[in-house]
């Protein structure tokens, strides 16, 4: 294969038509080890749906323990014999729910569904080229995420049980072995694999990304036309490829300090279960922190980045309107990615690092709320004077500019050095990052999906049932999330298995009741989507080519796009992504392939066709 | 239709949010020096994020409501922007966050870059799965050699202190904290196993406990009473309960308490528990 790519490589057959990788005959190359981009995409998509619904379905049971504690359930006693024994959650069984729900959560889900799966399947098709840079890089890396997965989910049949330190693992409680708790033993072991793996499989990812965007545009599309989609998948994976090896290269010292007695993180003298460790000395607890965050903070952008590119994206199509200061948004997004990686501090006010370290990372952090306000002014700005036309992308779209500044702005408080005295680690930092990183981004890849569905299986999605899915989604998450800041204020500590130690946690049960109500609600809605999912790859109404009447270059192609994407005719692009409702066109939106009258020419001509944007484009 | 009801629904939602920060839920009182300051600077920020949220919302709402396509065929505003209202929106709101960036240094400041006044009185507290000793210096105000190969809970000598040290004879270890109210006290944080976290909501205050590390930290209460000391950085299974209170008492009674003795000093620990309810 690598051969073939490399026989065939060059750009000037893109113009005949040849594609550099033959179309698959047999099934197992169409569907399990494809390297066609497009089934990657779906590949992604499709394991970031099965981790959403474990994830979810452990944070159902992490609400049922914490509501009721001690009750007895005994479908889980047969299901977790060790965990919940008589149907009794253990507290390392809800630690280890808290652990698994967070790691997959943000690495299966929030860092696949909108890179690998959207971002997969569209970069490509939305700059014109015909597949991603290195195909069989990007099987690879698909197929290493997945091994990465179960890896994972092994972690909760091992003796033990899964770790219960949480996703972001913090030494010395997650390098000191078993003594330091069940699940910390063989768990914890395929925790830090699993990580290491995944961290493997998204470089590959970004290296890949990054490639395509810079090298494999369509004749006319120059930076400054492309969608912002494009432009949000090219500075994640910049994020990606900057901060996974640091994630990397940790996970591998905390794997030497629990296997091969190294102590990158562990100092001298512990006393573990009254024990003495003398196998080890000067290492730090807070090393990893700073390790941990330097990748964690990018992560939070690698994971809202694509969601705010699809959000825009969308609006635009949506409100007929061009997006609201484009160059804003594309400096917008660069100005967030860049300030992100000078912030990860503000996650260790408290942990014991300087406090005139702390200062300085409060500053930036408060500074990183500019370019995310300029993107939400932008957002409302596109809105203004459009014909909004309300289809269940569009609604997902508005619904994640809302929980994008109801979640985001909460970080002016979570980023002082004084407030996070009394805030660090309480349930207000949970719905903080839950609505921002999490809602928000879930609502991202729901407007993607609704938005590219028909793209991607030639049918719609039920529209009855996707409004449905998105009036109770929208209402409940805010139902879940919103009273969390208040039981953060009052104190209420986040990875507790119970609050009932605690005099000062007593009167805030019925917001913990009325929490549970909104993730049983918001959780069972999930299920209408499911079937909408499913029912319409088969049963759905056709979709043409262009249902939504958009203008970029996915729409220009068939429903779904044949191998190659364009049918052996590299498009060639005459204009901005986002030309709706221009004064004395025919129709209200311009796709990106219309030549501007007395262009006509252009489009006949093949001569040069890979262009990565040189040729003709008129700024 | 579905503009309206979405408009109005982001409304009832942010109506929601904001009504939840006027139920009764609260701070517990603060017992701190810093604590007002502490709540004055969690005010303006909760103003200025409220307000800000109300706006957003508001506006979210209303470009909704307002700009549904009517099916009238109607084509919308062609507008690529506007470079002055970038401009305005980026100054302003880098010049509000940015100051509250810099108001959100002062009691941080005060309470971390300054170090307890001379004279403080000292307790070193000493964290374990999932159990807090606090080991007061005595009579002598010196603090007797503590060894970790020493440590041994089965003899309750939970921080290794060293019977041999003369320093350590008049030491006290006890599982609750005392500090004299309105006096500046000084902790030093240190962790036998895992990172734990120092966490008394009333008292605005918290602070990792990092193994390897004697983290100094010093504060001033002034309201007496008994307040709950929870542990706040997940250090395993029972971190729910790991548990402990903080008696503030007048400073005559604290004198008293830490000039006796382990025996006498832990019998009296427990009648001042009960006293403060």
């Amino acid at each position: 294969m690598a051969e073939a790519e490399a026989a065939h490589g060059t750009h000037a057959e893109h113009a005949e038509g040849v594609h550099r990788h033959p179309a698959p005959t047999n099934f197992i190359r169409k569907y399990i080890f494809s390297i066609d981009h497009k089934v990657i995409g779906i590949q992604y998509l499709l394991l970031a749906m099965a981790s959403v619904f474990v994830g979810m379905f452990l944070s159902i049971l992490m609400r049922l323990n914490l509501t009721w504690p001690g009750t007895k359930w005994p479908i889980l006693g047969t299901l977790f014999p060790a965990g919940a024994p008589n149907g009794i959650m253990q507290p390392e069984f809800y630690l280890s729910l808290v652990t698994m729900h967070g790691t997959m959560m943000v690495f299966f889900v929030l860092t696949t569904a909108p890179q690998g799966g959207f971002g997969n399947y569209f970069l490509p098709i939305q700059i014109g080229a015909d597949d991603m840079a290195f195909p069989t890089l990007n099987m690879m890396s698909f197929w290493v995420t997945f091994v990465g997965f179960l890896v994972l989910l092994s972690a909760f049949f091992v003796e033990g049980g899964a770790p219960l330190g949480g996703w972001t693992a913090y030494p010395t409680l997650s390098a000191i072995g078993k003594d330091a708790g069940p699940g910390q033993g063989m768990g914890m072991n395929l925790w830090i694999i699993s990580i290491a793996i995944f961290c493997a499989g998204s470089l590959l990812g970004a290296l890949n990304f990054i490639t395509t965007l810079l090298n494999m545009r369509a004749r006319g599309m120059s930076l400054m036309r492309m969608p912002l989609t494009c432009w949000s998948w090219f500075t994640t994976a910049v994020l990606a490829l900057l901060a996974f090896p640091v994630l990397l290269a940790a996970g591998i010292l905390l794997y030497l300090d629990r296997n091969a007695m190294t102590s990158f993180f562990i100092p001298g003298g512990l006393v573990v279960s009254d024990k003495l460790l003398v196998d080890h000395k000067g290492g730090s607890p807070i090393l990893w922190q700073h390790l941990f965050w330097f990748f964690g903070h990018p992560e939070v952008y690698i994971a809202i980045l694509p969601g705010m590119g699809a959000t825009s994206h969308i609006l635009s199509t949506f409100a007929r309107k061009p997006v609201f200061g484009y160059r804003a948004m594309v400096f917008a997004m660069f100005g967030i990615g860049l300030l992100g990686f000078f912030v990860w501090g503000h996650h260790m006010f408290i942990s014991g690092m300087s406090p005139y370290s702390g200062m300085a990372f409060s500053i930036l952090t408060l500074s990183i709320g500019v370019p995310s306000a300029i993107k939400t002014f932008n957002w409302i700005g596109t809105l203004w004077g459009g014909r909004i036309r309300f289809t269940s992308p569009m609604l997902f779209a508005i619904g994640f500019v809302s929980l994008f500044v109801a979640g985001g702005i909460t970080g002016l408080v979570l980023g002082q050095t004084t407030l996070d005295l009394s805030m660090h680690d309480t349930y207000f930092v949970l719905a903080h990052f839950h609505l921002v990183m999490g809602v928000a981004a879930i609502f991202g890849i729901f407007a993607g999906i609704y938005f590219w569905f028909p793209k991607m299986f030639g049918r719609m999605m039920n529209e009855t049932l996707g409004k449905l899915h998105f009036w109770v989604t929208f209402v409940g998450v805010y139902l879940i999330f919103a009273p969390m800041h208040i039981m953060g204020i009052v104190g209420m500590p986040r990875r507790y298995a119970q609050f009932t130690e605690y005099d000062f946690l007593k009167p805030l049960h019925s917001l913990v009741l009325l929490v549970t109500i909104g993730v049983i609600i918001t959780a069972t809605i999930q299920l209408v989507f499911l079937f909408n999912f499913f029912w319409s790859i088969f049963k759905g109404r056709r979709a043409g080519d262009n249902p939504w009447e958009a203008t970029t270059l996915e729409w220009s192609t068939p429903s779904p796009p044949p191998h190659d994407n364009f049918a052996g005719i590299p498009p060639v692009v005459h204009r901005g992504a986002y030309e709706f409702s221009v004064p004395g066109a025919a129709r209200d939106f311009i796709m990106q392939t219309e030549p501007e009258p007395g262009e006509a020419s252009e489009i006949v001509s093949t001569e040069g066709s890979s262009g990565n944007g040189h040729n003709g484009h008129k700024h | 239709m579905t503009g309206r009801a979405l408009a109005v629904v982001i409304w009832l939602l942010t109506i929601f949010c904001v009504a939840l920060f006027f139920m009764g839920w609260w701070f517990p009182p603060s017992i701190s020096e810093h604590g007002p300051a502490y709540d004055q600077q969690f005010l303006i920020t909760i103003i200025v994020v409220g307000i800000s949220f109300v706006l957003a919302q508001v506006g979210l709402g209303y470009m909704v409501w307002r700009y549904r396509d009517t099916g009238r065929g109607e084509r919308a505003l062609y507008s690529h922007g506007s470079n002055r209202l970038e401009m305005t929106w980026t100054v302003i709101t880098a010049v509000i966050f940015i100051s509250l960036a810099v108001l959100g240094q002062r009691v941080w400041a005060s309470l971390h870059f300054q170090p307890a006044p001379p004279g403080t009185a000292q307790i070193e507290v000493v964290a374990q799965q999932f159990q807090w000793n606090f080991h007061y210096p005595g009579a002598d105000k010196q603090f007797g050699r503590t060894d970790p190969t020493l440590v041994k809970d089965a003899d309750l000598n939970f921080v290794g202190l060293d019977a041999s040290d003369p320093l350590a004879k008049d030491d006290a270890v006890v599982a609750s904290l005392a500090v004299p109210l309105n006096r500046p006290i000084e902790l030093t944080l240190r962790a036998k196993d895992v990172t734990h976290s120092f966490w008394v909501p009333p008292l605005r205050f918290k602070q990792d406990l990092v193994p390897g590390m004697n983290i100094k930290v010093h504060f001033t209460a002034n309201k007496p009473g008994k307040y709950e000391l929870a542990c706040a950085e997940l250090c395993g299974q029972f971190h729910f309960k790991m548990k402990s209170y903080m008696l503030v008492i007048p400073g005559n009674e604290y004198d008293e308490l830490v000039a006796l003795p382990q025996a006498q000093f832990q019998a009296r620990m427990g009648e001042l528990l009960k006293k403060y309810q």
